[in-house]
């Protein structure tokens, strides 16, 4: 049997507007309020209900145009890991700083993608992040949290 | 008016700022030139740069990037057959069969040269009556809003993609559900936050517009083996031919350009219309207004053809701009991001902008003619140089997309939980793309859910808890009426679709 993804996209959506309607239900608000016509649950009540209308819908009606996807032809690996460096830079950024972390995300990317060209991933890497931490940070006063260069006296 | 011209021409006219349209123009017209990055991404990445700016360079410089990121779409249309943006599919109707019969050189000129036409006929369009709208809107109450944020909602979800109607409206109830989460605007109570401390505040604007667009675009390419880059290893220099124009095109310029600027300029005005369907439509009016025998030449290289749908393109950018200006409510995802950077800087668009802030309002419309001769003079010598700067692969491309994404989220919040929350929903964009889920309605219901739920509150307090204020004003039942025929249009279309 074929299931058809996009109806199955629309029972999740159903069922997490089930759950987020449930959830607006029990939004707490003050017993002066409770009677309002309006407080800090009536909007999310109503979303509630327009997410079980239209993923109803959506359930219900057919469907002529199916989107069929080629699982085969899709790149999972690559796809997974540049989602799971992103995760560890995400991770360490704060820790360790900004500059090295960002600059070993860039190469571990570029890495990961498929380049072997190491001067230019080295180039598009190190120096590239000085340059945008320089323009950020030096030009633009943007602030840039970065423990590993205050630890070695780069930045103040 | 005339004092907010000079204060406008003033701001734009800055050495920063004509820096920055340059910038703008340059950078949009190279992310709009890969197909599958559009404006939104291009303007999306330039946020977290523009915090470093007043308000008005920041404003100035992503409607240099929107400009840019359309003219950019019309170059890969022209040259690869390959539109970087929806809003220039139209133009590669006759704008690739130019090329293949090696007028490349002058279908880029035409094609610059109606862009820079139809932007600045509808800057000038957008001058008169972006005051006179402001004035109007002054009138309107919280029901008038209410419902046309419904219309706006309805609209985008309507002219989203053929047959996606549903889709559309289920992101934009997920764009809303998204923006209720955090403080409630009123009594201060959390909703949605599981007692989590970093949403109390609600999600981020950028995060999420970073998330569902420039990271999800990037995983998406990955995913699907796509190389934006590689259609651009094939533009040769050598064979592009010459840019001149002769008097018979112009000619045929002359009579195009007015009415496609105006058509492009009404319906970017629409709130959901947008570039796409202002392309389209000038084609098809282009088509039965021109004589029988042009009408043969439709479709494989017309003047006619090619400038049509570029100047109407253009015209609906700055169309684009009326209802967010004036009344504070954008009428398209590109412009819902700039509304929402707009917040971002303190700035409550919307009427009294005319009044309150007079150097953004004119020094945005003042910029777009600067921006439109920069456009011109930049571009058209260098569009096959930065063709070839296209050629860089992407397994440079997409990192240093990833790394804006998220450097963006990292200074504005120095949050780790931000930088997973904005991993998860590009996650999840990504898997709702590959199955045709469209992301501007997610954007724009994102940015009008506060106001939208501030709008809804006045009014139900307002007539005691009764739904009658939806029917009590004329104008109010004008702007439901309006939703409910594009629904009705929208259900008769999927009807007689074959």
């Amino acid at each position: 049997m074929n299931i058809n993804t996009t109806k199955i996209i629309s029972l999740l959506f159903f069922i997490f507007s089930a759950f987020y309607l449930y959830t607006a239900y029990q939004i707490q608000v003050f017993a002066f309020d409770e009677n309002a016509p309006f407080n800090a649950r009536t909007f999310p009540i109503y979303l509630g209900y327009a997410g079980l209308f239209f993923s109803g819908l959506k359930l219900i009606l057919p469907d002529p145009d199916t989107i069929k996807v080629e699982h085969r032809t899709l790149e999972y690996k690559k796809t997974a890991l540049l989602i799971v460096i992103a995760i560890i830079y995400g991770a360490t950024i704060l820790k360790v700083g900004y500059f090295l972390t960002t600059s070993l995300f860039l190469f571990a990317s570029y890495y990961f993608l498929g380049e072997r060209r190491w001067v230019l991933m080295f180039l598009l890497s190190f120096p590239f992040v000085a340059g945008f931490m320089y323009l950020l940070h030096g030009v633009l006063e943007i602030y840039l949290r970065d423990p590993f260069l205050k630890s070695i006296g780069v930045m103040g | 008016m005339i004092e907010g011209i000079l204060i406008g021409l003033t701001t734009a006219l800055s050495f920063q700022n004509i820096f920055m349209v340059m910038i703008g123009c340059f950078f949009g017209t190279i992310i709009g030139m890969l197909p599958g990055l559009g404006p939104m991404t291009a303007i999306a990445l330039m946020i977290p740069i523009t915090y470093g700016f007043d308000p008005a360079t920041g404003l100035i410089l992503m409607a240099g990037v929107y400009y840019g990121a359309v003219f950019g779409g019309s170059t890969s249309s022209i040259l690869l057959n390959a539109p970087g943006v929806p809003g220039t599919v139209a133009t590669s109707f006759d704008g690739y069969p130019m090329a293949q019969q090696g007028k490349a050189g002058k279908a880029l000129a035409i094609a610059a040269w109606s862009s820079f036409a139809g932007g600045t006929l509808s800057a000038i369009y957008l001058l008169f009556m972006a005051p006179s709208l402001s004035k109007v809107s002054l009138s309107f109450r919280s029901p008038d809003y209410f419902a046309l944020m419904i219309l706006g909602l309805t609209a985008i979800a309507a002219f989203s993609s053929k047959g996606q109607f549903l889709k559309a409206m289920m992101m934009v109830v997920l764009g809303l559900m998204l923006a209720s989460v955090g403080q409630d605007s009123l009594s201060d109570i959390t909703r949605f936050t599981f007692d989590n401390m970093n949403l109390t505040d609600g999600i981020s604007f950028v995060l999420v517009v970073m998330s569902t667009f420039a990271m999800s675009e990037a995983l998406t390419i990955i995913l699907k083996r796509n190389d934006p880059t590689a259609a651009a290893k094939q533009v040769s220099l050598t064979e592009l031919g010459s840019i001149r124009i002769n008097k018979e095109e112009r000619g045929k310029m002359y009579r195009t350009i007015p009415r496609s600027s105006v058509i492009g300029f009404l319906i970017g005005v629409l709130p959901g219309a947008g570039a796409t369907i202002a392309s389209f439509l000038a084609y098809g009016m282009e088509r039965n207004l021109v004589k029988d025998e042009e009408k043969e030449k439709f479709g494989k290289g017309s003047v006619n053809g090619l400038s049509a749908p570029e100047t109407a393109n253009n015209a609906a950018c700055s169309g684009s701009f009326v209802p967010m200006l004036t009344l504070g409510i954008p009428g398209s995802g590109t412009t819902a991001v700039m509304l929402g950077a707009l917040l971002g800087f303190g700035i409550q668009p919307g009427p009294r902008l005319y009044m309150t802030n007079p150097e953004i309002f004119w020094s945005v419309i003042m910029s777009m003619y600067i921006g439109m001769l920069i456009l011109l003079i930049l571009n058209l010598p260098l569009i096959p140089y930065i063709a070839r700067i296209l050629a860089v692969p992407k397994n440079y491309l997409i990192p240093l997309i990833l790394f804006f994404s998220i450097t963006g989220i990292y200074v504005m919040s120095f949050n780790n939980f931000d930088i997973y929350l904005m991993i998860g929903i590009a996650v999840i964009a990504t898997f709702l793309r590959l199955y045709d889920f469209p992301m501007p309605p997610l954007i724009l219901a994102f940015v009008l859910g506060g106001l939208m739920e501030e709008n809804l509150r006045r009014s139900l307090l307002l007539s005691n808890g009764s739904w009658e204020f939806l029917w009590d004003r004329t104008l109010t039942v004008c702007i439901l009426v309006t939703t409910i025929l594009i629904v009705l249009w929208h259900i008769y279309k999927t009807l007689t679709k074959k």
